[in-house]
């Protein structure tokens, strides 16, 4: 109840904060939506980096024999590209944009724990940061996303690379358990009256599956990166055969979290495109709970799968049996929801919008990296694909024709909400149409040179291995696929500045964040809505419609409200929004710089200054964490809910 | 933390906290946290099963698991009486909670000093734990030396690491209770009392039933 009506004394800070240092109503903010943009930038500027990443990849392969890159750099760049868009592009920018709309679709005021949502987002930048300062500081890490032993023991991974790809993961993985946290209690305990479980929004539905997925998956990549960071400091040998260790059991502990992974990239884009779908199609979702439980069965079926990553090591016909079987029954709701996704458009009165194309592009790029993906899930074939650029086109059907065409579905359809402007539909039709034909171009190709033998994460081959022509075609597509993120950097900026103002409800949508002005107001609700059905807005907006079909609707209509400008806003002041602070921010600065200390504590470089200004680090950083403590807990006092009942 | 909710529940006139759950936020979220560190103490405690069942089987080949086995190192008596120390704090914990329900905040401070001497002491009695072992040849190393004897296992490491996070989670567990002694010292008039050392109280059972599992499959089986 501390964003409840009662009557407070001081200001609310959405009106205090408007003083002589803009940046702190940023820094110090605790609000979901400013938090999610942060998310939101902060992941698409880590996109551009993974992107060129990617391109100088692209550049040396585009030719054989071509030595614009040594082995060793590549080796970086492959390692940073995966982690990057895995770690602080997809995940984050899921993250990003439920954090802004989650509260919004169940009719929140903010998240569950606002002060928790702030130490996420300076975490996971911190992250981010501590790993990208590891190419300034001798090599960036270079063992593959997944990091495989013993590659990654120090004898053959010597630069503090990976030390701070486990220190920076250990962070942004610290913030991703407290955002799942958040978002679980969040969903399930902030709810508006009458919004019960199965009248949620499909996206809020995803994020939910996908924070117990967090929260279930996290902790294995946690031991598995504690455990190599001993090996590589403090002389364990967990994943070192040659001392006794055991390559095999890094590769359990990662993928029991990794594959996991995967749905937490996908689920929630799901989740977007199932909100997406039935909007521009003026339909409601087709089989509403049969999209939100095939969700919750990948959730659950995606803990048993994991080995299927394995195949290539030989566990023997009984375990390769069990989870290709396993991994083929994942179809079944994957297919389901796709199903339901056609259901939808079909008969519907569909429009073609930008974030609509989007959203179809995203069903059919996923089809395709969906069967690819079948046909890895069996042993036989997956022995003959395993470590080939079939798997890299595989991945990348469904993680950039999948998780990154949806995004820009999300960004399309939500971009007005956030910032009050339209995006250029034109300009974004365009940039569609170059996108998904360069998305083809790009890695179309990967299928046929990975069949035909191509191993990935080589840095260069041989001319005459018919590989040429297909990786300088590869080649050019990046550069177009680079030229489509450039226009809509453009029709971004542009329509930031110019663009169409948009009114609180631009698509003609159904769920509650459509009711509310855009930008919405720092407490969101002037009222907070009474849900009846599992569209309230087009109850509102259509009731002559709203008993067409029952599926979720009691008798009696949502009390939902446009909070028109007109109608003013009076009593918003006596909302009162929990308190800025910069406790969550020094908490997460204090553990960032602690856990740089933590990667030079046991290193011999420059003998013992190095080893003193490492303890030194650790040492800040544990009294910057104490402060913050302390800070965090006088400022949540101020918004404690049990004041200004009692006493 | 603290939680927000709804106007709604206000207007119901249902306690605060309670969400559309009707469970306080705060308690949700923690008992979220508690799964996930399930999984956590699950992947250290598998990791040093597996390779203890390794070292089991390569000393048994060798015939040599009667007198070379590493839990010979394990001393029983000093880990009986820590867990003893561990268990009584949980009672203490209780008592503590019941305490500040009752608003008997004498008593609930007596408790809550029980139980920071209680685990502080078990923090205490690891360490010391720790320092004879490795006096002994049970180092951070995938080899240990028993009676003069190097075997290779990485038996030392899988144990200290194990154990040692444990140890690092009562000592957060300790530092929380603290934490928690002076905020209700300092607001002894506060509604929220209760609920802070209910989470405290949480957490810390789950601390104690983690070494109940790692004293029961590492050093008693």
């Amino acid at each position: 109840m501390a964003i409840a009506e009662h009557k407070l004394t001081s200001v609310s800070p959405a009106t205090a904060s408007s003083g002589s240092f803009p940046w702190r109503t940023w820094l110090a903010t605790v609000d979901h939506k400013k938090i999610g943009i942060i998310y939101i930038v902060s992941a698409f500027v880590f996109f551009l980096l993974g992107g060129i990443e990617a391109m100088l990849m692209r550049v040396q392969l585009g030719a054989p024999n071509n030595t614009f890159l040594s082995a060793d750099v590549y080796n970086q760049l492959f390692t940073m590209h995966a982690t990057t868009m895995i770690f602080l592009m997809v995940m984050p920018m899921n993250v990003g944009i439920g954090n802004y709309v989650v509260p919004l679709m169940i009719g929140a005021r903010d998240m569950a724990f606002p002060r928790l949502n702030a130490m996420s987002i300076w975490l996971f930048l911190g992250g981010g940061l501590l790993l990208y300062m590891s190419f300034l500081t001798g090599g960036a890490p270079n063992g593959g996303w997944f990091a495989y032993a013993p590659l990654t023991q120090v004898q053959y991974s010597p630069t503090s690379g990976m030390d701070y790809w486990i220190l920076g993961l250990g962070l942004t993985g610290i913030a991703s358990i407290a955002g799942a946290l958040n978002f679980i209690v969040t969903v399930l305990n902030m709810r508006a009256p009458g919004m019960t479980i199965n009248r949620m929004p499909l996206f809020v539905w995803m994020n939910l599956v996908v924070s117990f997925i967090i929260i279930f998956a996290f902790p294995t990549f946690t031991v598995g990166s504690i455990e190599l960071l001993f090996d590589r400091q403090f002389g364990g040998a967990f994943f070192n055969p040659a001392q006794g260790g055991d390559a095999m059991l890094w590769q359990h502990l990662f993928w029991f979290f990794g594959h996991p992974e995967v749905y937490i990239l996908i689920l929630p884009v799901m989740g977007m495109i199932s909100e997406i779908l039935p909007v521009f199609s003026r339909k409601p979702i087709f089989g509403y709970s049969f999209v939100a439980f095939s969700g919750v069965g990948i959730g659950f079926l995606g803990f048993i799968v994991w080995a299927h990553h394995m195949f290539g090591v030989g566990m023997g016909p009984m375990a390769n049996a069990f989870f290709a079987a396993a991994s083929m029954v994942i179809a079944i709701p994957t297919g389901v929801k796709i199903f339901n996704w056609i259901a939808t458009m079909w008969a519907g009165d569909v429009r073609l919008t930008t974030a609509m194309l989007y959203s179809i592009g995203f069903i059919s790029m996923f089809i395709i990296g969906g069967i690819s993906g079948i046909t890895l899930a069996s042993p036989p074939i997956d022995l003959q694909q395993t470590d080939s650029y079939y798997v890299v086109a595989h991945l990348h059907y469904v993680l950039f024709g999948g998780s990154i065409l949806g995004l820009f579905a999300g960004a399309y359809y939500w971009f007005p909400k956030m910032t009050g402007r339209m995006l250029n539909e034109r300009i974004g039709k365009i940039q569609f149409w170059i996108m998904l034909i360069s998305f083809n171009v790009t890695f179309f190709p990967m299928h046929i040179v990975g069949t035909e033998g191509m191993p990935r994460r080589i840095y260069t081959y041989e001319a005459g291995m018919g590989w040429d022509l297909w990786n300088f075609i590869e080649t050019v597509g990046t550069f177009f696929l680079a030229f489509s993120i450039l226009v809509f950097i453009y029709n971004v900026l542009s329509s930031l500045r110019n663009g169409e103002v948009a009114s609180n409800d631009p698509w003609d949508a159904a769920t509650l964040e459509w009711t509310i002005p855009s930008p919405p107001p720092s407490y969101n609700f002037l009222h907070i809505p009474v849900v009846n059905s599992r569209r309230p807005l087009w109850d509102a907006k259509y009731p002559h419609a709203a008993g067409d079909d029952h599926h979720g609707a009691s008798s009696a209509p949502s009390q939902v409200r446009y909070e028109y400008t007109d109608e003013g806003t009076a009593g918003a002041k006596e909302i009162h929004m929990p308190s800025m602070t910069f406790s969550p921010m020094i908490l997460s600065g204090g553990l960032t710089i602690a856990a740089l200390g933590f990667i030079y504590i046991n290193k011999d470089i420059l003998g013992l200054p190095t080893r003193v200004a490492a303890l030194g680090f650790i040492l800040i950083g544990i009294v910057m964490v104490a402060i913050a403590i302390r800070g965090w807990i006088v400022d949540s006092r101020k918004d404690s809910p049990y004041l200004g009942q009692h006493h | 933390m603290s939680a927000t909710s709804h106007a709604h529940h206000d207007e119901a006139g249902q306690a605060p906290l309670v969400g559309s759950l009707g469970v306080d936020s705060r308690k949700l979220g923690l008992w979220a946290f508690i799964g996930s560190e399930t999984l956590f103490f699950t992947a250290l405690i598998t990791t040093h099963l597996i390779f203890y069942a390794r070292t089991k089987a390569q000393l048994t080949a060798s015939g040599m698991l009667a007198h070379m086995d590493p839990k010979h190192f394990l001393g029983i008596n000093l880990t009986s009486v820590l867990a003893a120390i561990l268990l009584a704090s949980s009672l203490t914990m209780v008592l503590a909670l019941a305490a500040s329900k009752a608003k008997e905040w004498a008593k609930f401070r007596f408790w809550l000093l029980a139980t920071i001497i209680l685990g502080s002491s078990f923090v205490l009695g690891q360490a010391y734990e720790f320092s004879h072992l490795y006096a002994e040849g049970l180092k951070l190393a995938p080899q240990f030396v028993y009676e003069g004897e190097t075997v290779k296992s990485l038996f030392g490491v899988t144990f200290f690491t194990m154990t040692g996070f444990h140890g690092l989670h009562v000592t957060l567990g300790v530092i929380w209770l603290i934490a928690v002694y002076f905020k209700v010292r300092k607001f002894s008039a506060s509604p929220e009392n209760p609920m802070d050392v209910e989470l405290v109280g949480l957490y810390w059972h789950f601390v104690d039933l983690v070494w109940v599992a790692i004293f029961t499959l590492i050093y008693l089986i």
